[in-house]
């Protein structure tokens, strides 16, 4: 026997669900970068850090993920969203190849994964972020498909918010915590 | 404003083939049978090494295959597979998935889909974390806790394999833990029926609810520290390794703080305690309230000492690092705050006895459990205020005083909640009993035989026995009496080992074979008993969703019809709490 239930009764506000749901990985992936931020001063304390050059691709990858936020919010707005998914999911792409290509242009100034603590977080913060970004695609993926929930297209706005400022905050981290300011701070 | 959606699928239809009822479900029932049976598997197979482990230090030199590189792949296999893979996996993924939509009167969770990854991610990571033992090497013997830079240096039994297989497994664990979580906060927050206000669910529901968002913050620690090391492993990151020379090698590390991760670590592994125990202590109020017939004392109590201990276990890691050396400041605040957390625990205890207070009790096999729970919760949490102290803990951490605090408070304690819950729900989740006489035997062997396992530890431990040793033969300083209780212990345990294996086929046996349940054995007025089908069938609630009336814990309201008052019966029979969290009589109902 086939249980057959109208779906008023089965389904709770998805929206509101998903909604709460994304909040709670927001705090989720927030406490995940921040272990991570905890980590790097702790480490970057000891000796033999120095501080990086950062490659120049990383301020272009900033705006471009700066515009994929924005376009999202567009597409909220707009009454046709789907161009606006798209400019913001080109964007995000964007976003992982320039960081890609910062990587290489680090590669070839012989900045590599072991050695430096300073890269070795760089490279280990970016992937983490840069992973989050491509997870963030798959939700892009299902508001590209069914345009008309809106409610979907506000979720990936906000997560692509959260990308964005979480993006500064580790580019600021690259970028000033050097390991000179954090032994000051920490007084070694 | 959501109607466009409500059209496109007009109608919810259960699924009609075998695989998809009960292999690639996305019912939240089918899901957690498979988690538990999953984490009753893996737990199996911790049973066996603590076993093995046991037969070594009763048996030293009697076991050949027992050398010293395999004996510390069993202490950390036992002790990773317990923690994690067993009493993580079975509270949240097991009870917390056929408990919370049960309880809090919802169909499924609210993200079925996510909620069936998760259970596979999860299987996927056992599977990793099993396939370790067949790997050149073997698995890891680095200790649960896998500190650097020995977990990954040679002379380490499974650096090289072992330690990757564990920390892939560990992410893996993580990712489905996530999945889970996401699903547990949103259905408890988003899908609770009309009448289930937060301060009317069960306090099983809030146990499991704070638990996720426990593990949700913790697990990230583990996560990081996990990723890091593995870096650190395979492409050669300092990221925790120190310069170093190993086994007469320079390696190529350098300055690396091994330190960070016990903070990490910890920052994780203390959290996971109540990860754990939370669980644990909301089912044991509810089958305590049940079983002895009386509405739980003091319920909103309890709620606040649940987030208190939540909030209170992000501040007290280092209480596991007093040894690893550390300012004094800081050793007398991480001091302080464990001690801080013995308030909101104690309240719990005193609210269990006080709720057993001038109770009816039936000494059912759950009620038994439950019983038991606190009696070795508080032997448990004793010895704790004891290592949480920084000058008593320096001395006794490397002592078997150690194993026998943690053991018992959660190790032995957590179990017999779920062994408790298991017997409780049981009629429940398959709509047959348990076999009584079966679980009588089961808990008064792993009642009394768990007590003889671990109190004569705490005199081992005094007695300045250390712990992780391989053969304490060789040493002079022991006297024989604490040769012939480590051949005791293990005698026991052994004893404890075999009538698991009892219990498991008591489960096996009866889902197919025993009495058959009444929709309601137990009488109890929780919100999962009053489904129109035992099993409960796909959407639990049959055509209407059930409307709540009243907490979780109308027992015995005087003038009511029977001794309890289901949560979903009409408000004219009473039992409706007031604003103080007391249980008002059927006159006192208010409309």
């Amino acid at each position: 026997m086939s249980a057959v239930f109208p779906v008023q009764e089965f389904a709770v506000d998805r929206p509101q669900a998903a909604s709460i749901a994304l909040w709670v990985f927001i705090g989720v992936a927030c406490a995940l970068f921040g272990l991570f931020f905890a980590a790097y001063v702790m480490r970057l304390e000891s000796a033999e850090g120095y501080p990086l050059a950062l490659p120049w691709q990383f301020w272009l990858s900033t705006s471009l993920l700066l515009a994929g936020s924005m376009a999202l919010e567009l597409a909220l707005r707009a009454r046709i969203s789907r161009p606006w998914l798209l400019a913001g999911g080109m964007m995000a792409l964007g976003f992982v190849l320039v960081q890609l290509w910062a990587w290489s242009a680090l590669l070839a100034e012989r900045v590599v994964p072991a050695g430096n603590p300073a890269a070795s977080f760089l490279y280990l913060l970016t992937a983490m972020h840069g992973l989050h970004v491509l997870g963030g695609l798959g939700g892009l993926w299902l508001a590209w498909r069914e345009p008309e929930a809106r409610w979907r297209i506000a979720l990936c706005a906000r997560f692509w918010h959260f990308l964005f400022l979480l993006w500064v905050g580790l580019f600021a981290t690259l970028g000033l915590m050097t390991p000179d300011l954090v032994r000051a701070i920490c007084g070694g | 404003m959501h109607e466009e959606q409500h059209d496109k699928h007009e109608q919810h239809h259960e699924p009609q083939s075998f695989f998809f009822k009960y292999i690639w479900s996305q019912d939240h029932k089918v899901i957690a049978i498979q988690y538990g049976g999953t984490a009753v598997f893996v737990g199996l197979v911790g049973l066996l090494l603590s076993n093995l482990m046991r037969l070594q230090i009763g048996f030293p030199g009697y076991f050949d295959f027992i050398n010293a590189e395999r004996y510390y792949q069993f202490v950390t296999m036992h002790g990773m597979i317990m923690v994690v893979y067993l009493l993580t996996a079975l509270f949240l993924g097991g009870f917390g998935n056929y408990l919370i939509p049960l309880m809090v009167g919802a169909r499924d969770m609210v993200f079925p889909y996510l909620n069936m990854l998760s259970f596979w991610v999860y299987l996927l990571s056992v599977i990793v974390l099993m396939a370790s033992f067949f790997v050149p090497g073997g698995p890891t013997g680095a200790g649960w806790t896998l500190y650097p830079p020995q977990a990954i240096l040679p002379g380490t039994p499974g650096h090289d394999w072992g330690i990757i297989l564990m920390l892939v497994s560990l992410v893996t664990f993580i990712v489905a833990a996530t999945m889970g979580g996401l699903n547990y906060v949103s259905t408890v927050l988003q899908a609770r029926c009309r009448g289930m206000t937060l301060l009317r669910m069960p306090l099983t529901v809030w146990g499991i609810f704070t638990a996720t968002i426990l593990a949700l913050l913790a697990f990230p620690a583990l996560f990081v520290s996990g990723l890091m090391m593995l870096l650190d492993k395979t492409i050669g990151t300092s990221f925790f390794m120190p310069a170093l020379v190993s086994l007469g090698q320079v390696s190529d590390y350098k300055g690396g703080t091994p330190l960070l991760f016990q903070h990490l670590f910890w920052f994780f592994g203390h959290p996971e305690v109540y990860i754990v125990a939370l669980p644990a202590f909301g089912i044991v109020s509810d089958l305590i309230s049940v079983h002895a017939r009386k509405c739980i004392f003091g319920y909103r109590t309890m709620v606040w000492a649940i987030l208190a201990i939540a909030v209170l276990s992000f501040i007290v890691w280092a209480h596991h690092m007093f040894v690893s050396g550390m300012n004094p400041y800081f050793g007398f605040f991480f001091a302080t705050s464990t001690l801080i957390i013995a308030v909101p625990t104690a309240i719990k205890v005193y609210n269990w006895l006080l709720t057993l207070w001038r109770g009816d009790i039936h000494l059912s096999v759950p009620m038994l459990f439950a019983l038991a729970f606190i009696s070795t919760f508080i032997v448990g949490g004793l010895t704790g205020l004891f290592l949480g102290n920084v000058s008593v803990d320096i001395p006794l951490s490397g002592s078997y005083f150690v194993v026998a605090h943690f053991h018992m408070v959660m190790g032995v304690a957590p179990l017999l909640v779920v062994f408790g819950a298991i017997y409780h729900w049981y009629p429940k989740i398959t709509g047959r009993m348990l076999d009584d006489r079966l679980g009588h035997l089961h808990f008064w062997v792993t009642f009394i035989g768990t007590y003889l396992i671990y109190f004569p530890m705490h005199y081992l431990g005094l007695l300045g026995m250390p712990r992780r040793y391989y053969d304490y033969k060789p040493y002079d300083s022991f006297p024989e009496s604490a040769h012939q209780l480590n051949v005791f212990i293990t005698v026991v345990a052994i004893i404890v080992g075999v009538v698991q294996l009892v219990y498991v086929w008591n489960l096996i046996w009866s889902a197919f074979k025993g009495r058959k349940a009444e929709p309601n054995p137990w009488r109890a007025a929780s919100l999962e008993w009053q489904t129109p089908d035992t099993p409960p069938r796909h959407g639990n609630w049959g055509p209407a969703l059930p409307v709540v009336h009243r907490w979780a814990y109308a027992y015995s309201v005087p003038g009511a019809k029977q001794d309890f008052i289901a949560q979903n019966a009409p408000l004219s029979e009473g039992g409706v709490e007031d604003d103080e969290g007391r249980a008002h009589g059927a006159k006192g109902a208010r409309a």
